[in-house]
């Protein structure tokens, strides 16, 4: 089998595994298996409303895998998307309820504000692993928390009077659609699923038809030889660490800007970073592969809440499915292993 | 406030938050110098509170006032048991560490509260009536001044943990086992070819770990959240992996850092009820703790190097 089909095939096997160990827990539990996949199925896709949902939901999945895959593909580990996110979302809301402007230029503003706050949280990490060789997983761990608590600090005291969460934004930063809302009966779907979906072009096109992206490429392959070739590594880090935080950032705006117009206070993370990670992963950090795995996770996500209403089952099934698909990717040495000796009796 | 009554509330409630962070710290101190790096202390903390929680539940009847204890026990042996994924993973089929440790995470957390649901029927279980209670130590809360300051209105968990740090400081430091395991992560080309088993020591590493950070979770659950829900364990678990750093991955440095993040923790719960803190915003103490690890990263208050193998899987004949 070639490298590409396997490339396919690895992450089919790994969502099999998941849903199939998945379904192996609902009944060790008791639970209706079937009718669990069913209300999954209609909680995602019964109807338009929940389809738009779903859309929704993906689009800051889309930015939260390119920022995560973006750092993997030269060589770093973005595991800080999360604070990236939150403190994105903060910048965006601040500028939506800050200025009045016309929306030409009200929104574009907010939507970099987001993306600056992003790669601004992300700089930090690139710095310390360029200058001090500091390594980017714990540095991002810890600005994740960091993050947390400042931006937590920032609502109750700068961006309201002590209260739980700011103001709405002004109407002229909104991506929120009218248009989109009526036509999948008042869901939340706005028009970032725009600018996600340009955002997945911006990477390719980065990555691989520019020279900076061979040489953010090459120094994640090797950086040794990109040193010898005339690259500046600790250049390349940062700016690497920079953009992935930028579209973390921009995830954050999605959530500030189109689902829900303001930023509360929070008592933990949005989780949506993490998720990233899965995203990523799963779409083995191309394009392609970004989008259907955020369609995968987000429908699953949004569609697990009808679970419990409509088969009795706990939605956190499907995060035990995720962080299940999520292992077998991860262990795919082991599947791969397993497709090879498949694939030579094959042959033979 | 006196010095007197301002060290009275402080120094109980420091040793109090303190002791889940050692725990878990040390666990995480066990898989590291073994070359697995552990994000998962997370999770592993979160599926401990989960057993200890609901043993507790459901056996306070038959164990009477030493449930937390016997309910600790199970939460080490839940611990150890997720941790095997974690190890048969990042081990044996090559994972990349980090993200198997991120799956144990998102694992333990969707996995505890489907159960508290399907147990419960309600997605937080009820208070516990039998946790961790405030004791006065005998004999050593009747010295004078410390006694009253350390061993007054404290928890036996709290030096249980600090003896744990001792014994790992012992183990790990002392013994040909703790030498072969640090060796191990340092090297492991150079421990295989002197005969010592790279996978098994790694193994044992990645579920000491597992069982401590269940332990550690155990402790949280029952002496400061008294029941398990969505955010019972909010960070904790990298707050300990926090600890790990900034105490150099030393068991003693460990226990001084959680020690010290106890310190800060607590602080920003009861600073507000202080004369002179009350006007510091308590935000300031809630990132110390990772503001100060990142420091310590970058070698501002002395350069942390992690195990040198530390994160990358071995493999046997590979140069």
């Amino acid at each position: 089998m070639s490298n590409r089909m396997k490339n396919i095939v690895v992450p089919l096997v790994a969502v099999l595994l998941g849903v199939l160990v998945g379904t192996i827990i609902m009944i060790a539990t008791g639970y209706n298996a079937g009718s669990a996949f069913i209300a999954l199925w209609n909680g995602a896709f019964g109807e338009i409303y929940y389809t738009g949902e779903v859309v929704r939901q993906v689009t800051p999945y889309i930015l939260a895998g390119l920022a995560v895959a973006f750092a993997f593909r030269t060589g770093l580990f973005n595991i800080g998307v999360e604070g990236q996110l939150i403190v994105g979302w903060l910048a965006a809301v601040w500028v939506g309820v800050a200025f009045e402007l016309p929306k030409f230029i009200h929104l574009p503003l907010a939507v970099l504000a987001a993306a600056a706050a992003g790669a601004l949280w992300a700089f930090i990490p690139g710095l310390l692993k360029a200058k001090f060789k500091v390594h980017e997983v714990i540095v991002t761990i810890m600005m994740n928390y960091v993050a947390l608590h400042v931006t937590n600090y920032i609502i109750r005291t700068v961006l309201s009077e002590k209260s739980d969460r700011t103001e709405m934004i002004a109407d002229s930063a909104s991506l929120r659609s009218p248009f989109l809302e009526g036509l999948t009966d008042y869901s939340r779907l706005h028009w970032g699923i725009l600018i996600a979906l340009a955002c997945v072009f911006l990477m390719w096109f980065l990555l691989e038809k520019t020279s900076k992206g061979y040489e953010l490429r090459s120094v994640g392959f090797n950086q040794h030889a990109s040193e010898y070739a005339g690259m500046s590594v600790s250049r390349n880090i940062i700016l690497s660490m920079v953009i992935s935080g930028a579209f973390a950032g921009l995830a954050g705006a999605m959530e500030a800007l189109g689902t829900f117009g303001y930023a509360a206070i929070k008592g933990g993370f949005t989780g949506v970073g993490f998720d990233g990670i899965a995203v990523a992963l799963l779409g083995g950090n191309g394009p392609i592969g970004i989008i259907f795995a955020a369609l995968l996770f987000g429908s699953l996500k949004v569609g697990a809440l009808n679970m419990p209403l409509e088969a009795g089952v706990p939605n956190e099934l499907v995060d035990i499915i995720i962080a299940l698909i999520v292992f077998f990717v991860a262990a795919s040495y082991m599947i791969r292993i397993f497709i090879d000796r498949i694939s030579k009796k094959g042959v033979k | 406030m006196g010095l007197m009554e301002i060290l009275l509330i402080i120094i109980p409630s420091t040793l109090l938050w303190a002791a889940p962070l050692i725990f878990t710290g040390l666990g995480g101190n066990f898989s590291e110098s073994s070359g697995v790096v552990n994000i998962g202390l997370e999770g592993l903390m979160v599926i401990g509170a989960f057993t200890a929680i609901v043993f507790n539940l459901t056996f306070v009847d038959v164990f009477g006032s030493m449930t937390p204890w016997v309910a600790l026990l199970a939460a080490m042996v839940v611990g150890a048991l997720l941790s095997i994924l974690h190890a048969v993973a990042s081990i044996t089929f090559r994972a990349d560490q980090v993200v198997s440790g991120v799956a144990i995470n998102l694992l333990a957390i969707g996995a505890a509260l489907f159960l508290v649901k399907f147990i419960y029927g309600k997605g937080q279980t009820d208070i516990i009536q039998k946790g961790f209670s405030k004791v006065d130590i005998p004999f050593l809360s009747d010295i004078p001044v410390l006694g009253k300051l350390f061993f007054s209105n404290t928890y036996y968990t709290s030096f249980v943990a600090i003896a744990v740090a001792f014994l790992a400081w012992f183990v790990m430091f002392k013994t040909p086992f703790g030498l072969r395991l640090r060796a191990v992560g340092e090297h492991p080309m150079a421990a295989d070819t002197m005969g010592i088993n790279v996978t098994r020591m790694r193994y044992i590493g990645v579920l000491i770990s597992g069982a401590l950070a269940g332990i550690g979770g155990g402790v949280y659950a029952q002496s400061i959240s008294s029941d398990f829900g969505h955010a019972t364990i909010s960070g904790q678990g990298f707050m300990a992996l926090a600890a790990l750093i900034f105490g150099k991955w030393h068991p003693l440095g460990v226990m001084g850092a959680a020690l010290f993040f106890g310190f800060a923790q607590s602080l920003s719960i009861i600073g507000s009820s202080l004369p002179f803190l009350e006007n510091i915003p308590n935000v300031y103490l809630l990132i110390a703790p990772y503001v100060l690890t990142i420091l310590a990263l970058t070698g501002f208050i002395g350069r942390a190097d992690a195990p040198k193998a530390s994160g990358t899987p071995y493999v046997k004949g590979k140069r």
